[in-house]
């Protein structure tokens, strides 16, 4: 699964899941709190740290030549329940936002939600859980990771869609993205719903005791399938409404864009892809609305040029050299500080 | 593999950069997180056909890596290669928008014009990050957490993460290159092999914590987590924070480039 | 002073799979002491330990720290006076930097700061890293990471010292140098260890534990020699009480200690004339 990056969604959108984020994360701390059980403190520090290193150990998937590596959020879920599970997701992340710029410190709240909120308050309670409600077998680990990680990732993907939409950064059909990411994040769930599969089978053989703790934890647990699907549609409806009120108020925000879908490390789509799915696109017409309006959008391209205030035959010039000489500046300011740094070394050694 | 070394020798590269005594290192860990903030949310703001706008901004990483006499060369590596990866984001922009745009008199596509602006933005915002942290360290950011609120609790367990990342890299690294010398030739862990490397390491992770409870716990650890003093506001901070916050916004509203570039080149 | 008298009675442990690791175990030690506990792997130390801390409660027979039993109540109160010192210094050493370690259990009973930094220092003086104090855990060598594991239970000021494998992993020197510093503390001491060199150097009494019960309890001179009794416990001879390789004479590297067995055993004469 990828991360947002900073320089893709607009302070808005950072802002409001950060703050969303913000308001997750509390309620997991008290509710933690209430568990009393200080022995997950030094847990979580350290799974943390876990998932961290694990997610750098690749393996090769039989048959594609390709490999693939643990995301990780739906096996804090399952091992530490969903509020820690969710509260460990965010410090790994701040970790990688801080120190390898993986993600970004703005679009921190768009990561934790799209990478830990999907795994460990939808996929985990409503999924897995359903899954393994009559006791814990293999084959209901299995089934269970396996739907639960499919959807998290389809969800998380989706968010993806819709934060990078709402920035408008990037120019890109809606469609188009959405039928590109969407794709590309069921492979990667499968091979995440594999991969958590895989490992929880092996700490279920080796200590039942730990997954048995973890799932006494919560109460919520039994909750029938029809609960579930009401659960689901409601926030479908909700995002979905959420989704065609800002369609309509900003019709800016209909260049979606595509770009994160490259940079998902761990499948790279090849060129013939994109072709093909425009070609599909085009065809489906998922959305016949939106298409008619992107190609309004080209129609116009010249207004648009001229609503940037740089395009114009003057003032771009003096752009340019402003530009150029704005950089100059800025790098002999900082060489100018060095080099009288390095002089008041010398003098003083 | 040598991923693995790479993450790790930065991180730790970063911690002993964190340690230096220069007056951006000085200067309160909260007042450098919010500046960032700042930093980051007015670079975000730039529509996605700027470009110009945002040169004036690389006088904040600059003046950071001179004054925190932070090495280039290192940071700089490490910025680059996290650029493949925006590369890879940014170049399907081109791809999908030809329309052109007139830039000096000669036609571009949109669609680069586009990816340049994402490209600076990208650079911009990573390079601001790596510097909070190579001139504030874990420590210290989570001082600045604590003062925004952020229960102690949730601090200390971020503090736990990446004080055992780096030992827990080491007991991978080992044990993988304990797999690869029985496994030559292989590129990452069999399939197969996967749950059982990855479930062992859990375990231990396991027993581990246990441990570190217990060690926490024999020092009278109850659930409270409970710091030292953290140090008040200078009025050196309030400026540091003010005169960047100034710069930046200035640099927002007016287009300086484009400002200087006139009063060379005479138009108006 | 009977309250720093730490007592053990008729003790019983069973882990929940069933294995019995303590088997009616009864010991006193008396302040001051130095004891080291030997014993093959598996042979119950570490839970013995456990037990000490109040980790683990036992399922028969007490532990008593002066007057006062090991329960759930106490606890607070006994860990302040027992520290240890976990074999593994990573599991120890949990902070970010040493000082904030070393910094962490004084917090823990909300001591104002200045006290804190006194301790802290002090403790760091002690073990002789003062200058380490805001270097990463991971910047640390083997022996300083001991040290600084040393100074994080110090800075609690205990009365009694309790150490898992305190050499275990060390290089020549920093073993020398830890060895030098236990031998430096005046606190009671309760050490685990297989380095029966170093437990011979550091201790005065010995207990020998094997398969859960107290094998012999007695002076570290009369129980380190006894090969039979090592033998049998899983155990050897000290590499420093071994037959030289070379020459097959039984001179160890500590001459001191084996005169002290051969005047004993009334040989003294006899041993001055090999050496000659």
């Amino acid at each position: 699964m990828m991360h947002m990056a900073d320089a893709l969604i607009s302070p808005a959108v950072g802002g409001t899941m950060l703050a969303t984020t913000a308001g997750v994360a509390a309620y997991s701390i008290k509710k933690l709190q209430n568990e009393l059980d200080e022995k997950k403190i030094p847990l979580m520090g350290v799974m943390g740290a876990f998932v961290f290193a694990a997610q750098m150990i690749n393996f090769s998937i039989p048959g594609t030549g390709s490999s693939g590596h643990l995301g990780g959020g739906m096996l804090l879920a399952i091992l530490l329940g969903p509020y820690a599970g969710f509260l460990t997701m965010a410090s790994i992340l701040l970790i990688q936002a801080l120190f390898f710029g993986d993600g970004g410190l703005l679009a921190f709240g768009c990561n934790v939600f799209n990478l830990g909120f999907y795994t460990c308050f939808i996929a985990y309670p409503f999924i897995y859980k359903w899954f393994t409600r009559k006791g814990i077998t293999s084959k209901r680990i299995f089934a269970g990771s396996m739907a639960s990680a499919l959807v998290a990732l389809q969800l998380g993907a989706f968010s993806v869609v819709l934060e990078t939409l709402l920035s408008g950064k990037t120019e890109l059909p809606f469609e188009k993205f959405v039928l590109l990411m969407q794709p590309i994040h069921l492979a990667i769930g499968i091979v995440e719903g594999l991969v958590t599969a895989a490992i929880i089978t092996f700490v279920w053989r080796a200590r039942p005791d730990i997954l048995e703790k973890a799932a006494n934890e919560e109460a919520f647990g039994n909750i029938s399938m029809k609960k579930v699907l009401t659960a689901l549609s409601i926030a479908v409806v909700v995002v979905g409404g959420l989704f065609s009120w800002f369609a309509s108020a900003n019709p800016d925000g209909l260049e979606w864009s595509i770009e994160k879908t490259a940079g998902t490390a761990e499948l790279e789509a090849p060129d013939g892809i994109h072709e093909t799915l425009s070609e599909i696109q085009s065809k489906t017409a998922l959305l016949p609305d939106y298409d008619f309006k992107a190609s309004e959008n080209e129609k116009t391209a010249g207004q648009a040029e001229n609503a940037w205030p740089a395009v114009n035959a003057g003032t771009s010039v003096s752009g340019i050299v402003g530009g150029a000489l704005t950089l100059a500046l800025a790098v002999f300011t900082g060489w100018v500080i060095m080099l009288i740094k390095r002089r008041k070394i010398k003098t003083t050694a | 593999m040598s991923n693995m070394i790479n993450s790790l020798s930065n991180m730790r590269l970063l911690d002993d950069l964190a340690r230096k005594e220069t007056f951006i290192h000085r200067i309160h860990p909260l007042i450098k997180l919010l500046t960032t903030v700042v930093y980051l949310t007015v670079v975000v703001s730039f529509e996605r056909y700027e470009i110009i706008g945002l040169l004036p901004f690389i006088f904040y990483p600059i003046l950071i890596f001179a004054f925190a006499e932070l090495p280039v060369a290192p940071i700089l590596k490490m910025i680059l290669l996290i650029e493949p990866f925006i590369i890879g984001i940014g170049i399907l922009n081109p791809l999908f928008d030809h329309s052109k745009v007139l830039f000096g008199g000669i036609a571009i596509s949109k669609g680069w014009v586009t990816f340049l602006s994402i490209l600076i933005k990208c650079s911009l915002t990573v390079t601001a990050s790596i510097l909070l942290i190579a001139t504030t360290g874990m420590d210290r950011f989570a001082v600045a957490l604590r003062m925004l609120k952020i229960p102690k609790i949730f601090v200390l367990q971020i503090l736990l993460t990446y004080r055992y990342i780096s030992v827990l890299i080491e007991e991978v690294s080992r044990m993988i290159r304990a797999y690869s010398l029985r496994a030559p030739g292989q590129k990452g862990l069999k399939w197969s092999a996967w749950g059982s490397f990855a479930g062992q390491i859990l375990l231990r992770t396991f027993e581990r914590a246990e441990r570190v409870y217990q060690a926490m716990n024999l020092r009278g650890f109850t659930g409270e987590y409970y710091t030292g003093d953290i140090a008040k506001l200078s009025f050196k901070d309030l400026a540091y924070f003010a005169a960047w916050s100034l710069f930046f916004i200035i640099a927002r509203i007016y287009n300086i480039p484009v400002l200087i570039g006139s009063l060379f080149t005479g138009v108006i | 002073m009977s309250h720093h008298k730490i007592e053990v009675r008729n003790l019983y442990f069973s882990y929940p799979d069933g294995h019995k690791a303590i088997k009616n175990m009864s010991f006193s030690i008396y302040h001051g002491e130095s004891i080291g506990i030997i014993g093959a792997n598996g042979a119950g130390k570490s839970t013995l330990l456990m037990l000490l801390m109040g980790v683990y409660f036992p399922d028969g027979g007490e532990v008593l720290v002066g007057d006062v039993r090991v329960t759930k109540k106490t606890l607070p109160m006994i860990r302040q006076r027992l520290g240890m010192v976990f074999q593994d210094p990573d599991d120890q050493l949990f902070m970010t930097t040493v000082y904030e370690d070393v910094a962490f259990g004084p917090r823990n009973y909300k001591l104002e700061e200045e006290d804190v930094e006194r301790r802290v220092m002090q403790a760091l003086e002690k073990v002789g890293i003062p200058h380490l104090k805001d270097r990463a855990p991971y910047k640390l060598s083997g022996g300083e990471k001991r040290s600084a594991a040393i100074a994080s239970v110090l800075s609690m000021q205990p009365d009694v010292l309790i150490m898992d494998e305190p050499t275990s992993g060390l290089d020549p020197k920093s073993r020398r140098r830890v060895i030098d510093l236990l031998k430096s503390f005046e606190h009671t001491k309760i050490i685990t260890s297989h380095d029966l060199d170093m437990v011979l150097e550091t201790c005065k009494r010995i207990i020998v534990i094997k398969k859960g019960e107290i094998a012999a309890d007695g002076t570290a001179v009369d129980i380190l020699s006894n090969e039979d009794l090592l033998n049998s416990c899983g155990l050897e001879l000290p590499l420093s009480l071994q037959k030289c390789p070379v020459c097959g004479t039984s001179k160890g590297k500590f001459g001191y200690i084996h005169e002290k067995i051969v005047v004993d055993k009334e040989a003294k004469k006899e041993l001055r004339l090999t050496r000659e």
